[in-house]
């Protein structure tokens, strides 16, 4: 089958990939794009940001209480003790391991990435391995966090020369997703994995077995409409599956508006009233010519093809 | 344009029952009715397993779901050729997707695994980058006979090498009743468990870089290392210009052939993928990385639990054994690595 992206999904056709996987299928994906990815950080670190000062605080409030309860510094060193242990490795634990847990899951996804519509995959069309996981992880520090600290420092003139060096060098990582077509950061590179669109489409009714589309008349006013082949051949297949949007969100005032094209298109003299009927009618017949036509290795584009 | 979200989280239970498939007016409608129940019980299954329950799968299911799977993929391509329902086509696309990944999604727990990366997937991993291992461990000499040098000569690059925080008494020019101080047996273990909780998240956080550095092609770990071990080299001349040389590699030695052995393990693994980067051989660039980044990944997961056992070791029995305890709890943990990564697990030859 030839890639031909209607004009609507164009920018979405310069993200899509086929992966064959083991079995010789090729499935396609659609690469995160980088602002979703964006969303998917901020949410993710905001989410681990507030997680961590809510233990926080509550680890201060324990802490409060012993010395009330215990009455000065005296005995409590072994809990306060524990509770410094259990803050630090918890923060380690919130830092590196957030990532790694979610994204070993089944579905391959934080929260935030959830949030977005995207997982992470294996570039190579094989299984997310946990090493994978692992790997792709360890390099958010010097993808973010010392990006972050050194452009912060920079521009203060502090650390000289130095450091407008180093945060330069760390730019390039920071900007990595920037400067190639699969959007992959560091980490991804060395990983072996990418981040790719996570759709979850429910399946909607099928459009021929209701209304007019079935019936071949209006319920509401008992017209039928014939359409003629000088009539379908008009259309291709992009107006197709724009009439088939058109049905389906079922907006009176979008109902109206392609009605009326579609009669100026084809010379009939727009009545009013009977618009669902009619389009569903011409929905069903231009499918059937276009879909009889595909059989034979005859395909349209668009109106202009 | 979409659906919207919420009908997803309540509309589960009102899926109305397929219209009757000879009221089809459009052969494809009619091909996707036939086959509808099955992709309604795919997608079925398919969200249980992303939720995690697996104990709701009965036998059936999990058996129908490589099959069911095949049949969606099919009934993809033939949509594909045939049919022009874009709605149809974009639910496909994404049922094929979500299954694909639940067939071929990770066959085993964390748990599952843990057991075979600690029964022999670590030592194997180490064992692959023995040459990055041989490379690190000679930079890392070699930086620590440099700082010893630099020291001899000229006593200034003491305080240039090192950090505030290390030269509190420890400076050149101290008496050695103070630098034996600085090594002393600690009377009780109080305070020592938050310690050690925060040399491993310094240490951890120290080698994590030094693995993330070896992205740039390796030089900036092999700089990392060199200045640690420049560190090292001028103290151990502060003590053995004191005559404490055996005390200091005792003092040393008790976390050190842990902790030094896990940075050596870090500044390897960074730069094998850096060397792999730098002269992948026959394979592309992106193939050689990702091969080297997922054995360093191991390395590194590796790296991390030997961090835990030095902190521990750091922070009690450096502080509570003499010096001839500390010799010989460095010297069994170093021989007890040594026997891990490459004596053990090593798969005999079919």
């Amino acid at each position: 089958m030839t890639a031909r992206a209607a004009p609507h999904l164009a920018h979405r056709a310069k993200r899509r990939r086929d992966v064959v996987t083991p079995e010789g299928i090729a499935l396609p994906f659609t690469v995160a794009s980088r602002s979703a990815r964006a969303g998917a950080l901020l949410l993710d670190l905001t989410l681990m940001f507030v997680t961590g000062i809510v233990v926080t605080l509550a680890l201060i409030w324990i802490a409060g209480g012993l010395f009330e309860a215990i009455g000065g510094p005296g005995g409590t060193n072994g809990a306060i003790e524990f509770i410094a242990v259990f803050w630090t490795l918890f923060w380690f634990l919130l830092w590196n391991g957030y990532f790694m847990v979610m994204e070993m899951g089944p579905r391959g996804a934080t929260f935030g990435k959830r949030a977005t519509g995207i997982r992470v995959a294996s570039r190579d069309g094989g299984r997310l391995t946990p090493e994978a996981v692992v790997a792709r992880n360890l390099l958010r520090d010097i993808e973010l966090f010392l990006p972050i600290v050194f452009l912060m420092s920079a521009p203060s003139g502090e650390t000289g020369a130095a450091g407008i060096a180093a945060a330069a060098w760390f730019l390039v990582f920071l900007l990595f997703p920037f400067f190639n077509r699969d959007a992959l950061r560091a980490g991804d590179l060395i990983a072996g994995t990418w981040v790719v669109e996570a759709p979850r489409a429910a399946l909607a009714e099928t459009l021929s077995t209701e209304g007019a589309a079935r019936e071949g008349s209006s319920a509401l006013t008992g017209a039928e409409y014939r359409f003629g082949e000088a009539e379908l051949a008009i259309y291709g297949e992009y107006e197709l599956q724009t009439l088939e949007r058109v049905l389906r969100d079922g907006r009176p005032e979008a109902l109206e508006s392609v009605h009326d094209a579609i009669c100026r298109k084809i010379g009939w003299n727009p009545g009013s009233g009977d618009e669902r009927a009619f389009l569903e009618a011409f929905y069903a017949q231009l499918r059937a010519r276009l879909e009889r036509d595909m059989r034979f290795g005859k395909r349209k584009a668009d109106k202009f093809s | 344009m979409k659906a919207p979200i919420l009908k997803t989280l309540f509309g589960k239970a009102d899926v109305a029952p397929p219209p009757d498939i000879e009221a089809a007016a459009l052969r494809s409608d009619r091909f996707r009715l036939e086959r509808e129940h099955d992709w309604r019980r795919l997608e079925d299954i398919v969200a249980r397993m992303e939720k995690g329950r697996l104990r709701g799968l009965s036998d059936e299911d999990v058996l129908a779901l490589p099959a069911l799977y095949r049949t969606a993929a099919s009934s993809l391509a033939v949509a594909r050729e045939t049919s022009l329902d874009a709605a149809t086509l974009e639910y496909l696309d994404s049922l094929v997707q979500r299954a694909w990944f639940q067939v071929y999604g990770p066959r085993q727990g964390f748990v599952g695994w843990l057991r075979r990366f600690l029964g022999g997937g670590l030592s194997r991993a180490i064992r692959a980058i023995w040459l990055d291992i041989c490379i690190a461990l000679a930079v890392m000499v070699a930086g620590t006979i440099t700082g010893w040098l630099l020291v001899a000569q000229d006593r200034e690059w003491y305080y240039a090498f090192v950090p505030v925080q290390f030269a509190d008494t420890r400076v050149p020019g101290a008496s050695r009743e103070v630098l034996l101080e600085s090594l002393q047996v600690e009377k009780d273990a109080q305070g020592m468990s938050a310690f050690a909780a925060f040399l491993f998240s310094n240490n951890a956080g120290v080698s994590i870089l030094a693995f993330a550095l070896g992205f740039a092609f390796g030089i900036p770990s092999l700089m990392l290392l060199i200045h640690n071990m420049a560190i090292l080299g001028a103290m151990l001349w502060l003590y053995a210009d004191a005559g404490l040389t055996l005390e200091f590699a005792a003092w040393l030695s008790v976390h050190g052939t842990t902790e030094l052995f896990a940075i050596l393990l870090a500044g390897a693994a960074g730069m094998h993928i850096g060397r792999s980067m730098a002269f992948p051989g026959s394979r592309s660039i992106l193939t050689a990385a990702a091969e080297s980044g997922r054995r360093g990944a191991q390395v590194m997961v590796g790296v991390v639990l030997m961090l835990v056992a030095a902190a521990l070791l750091e922070a009690f029995p450096r502080q509570l054994f003499g010096t001839e305890g500390r010799l010989i709890i460095g010297c069994v943990m170093l021989l007890f690595w040594l026997a891990y990564f490459f004596a053990f697990g090593r798969e005999r030859k079919a």
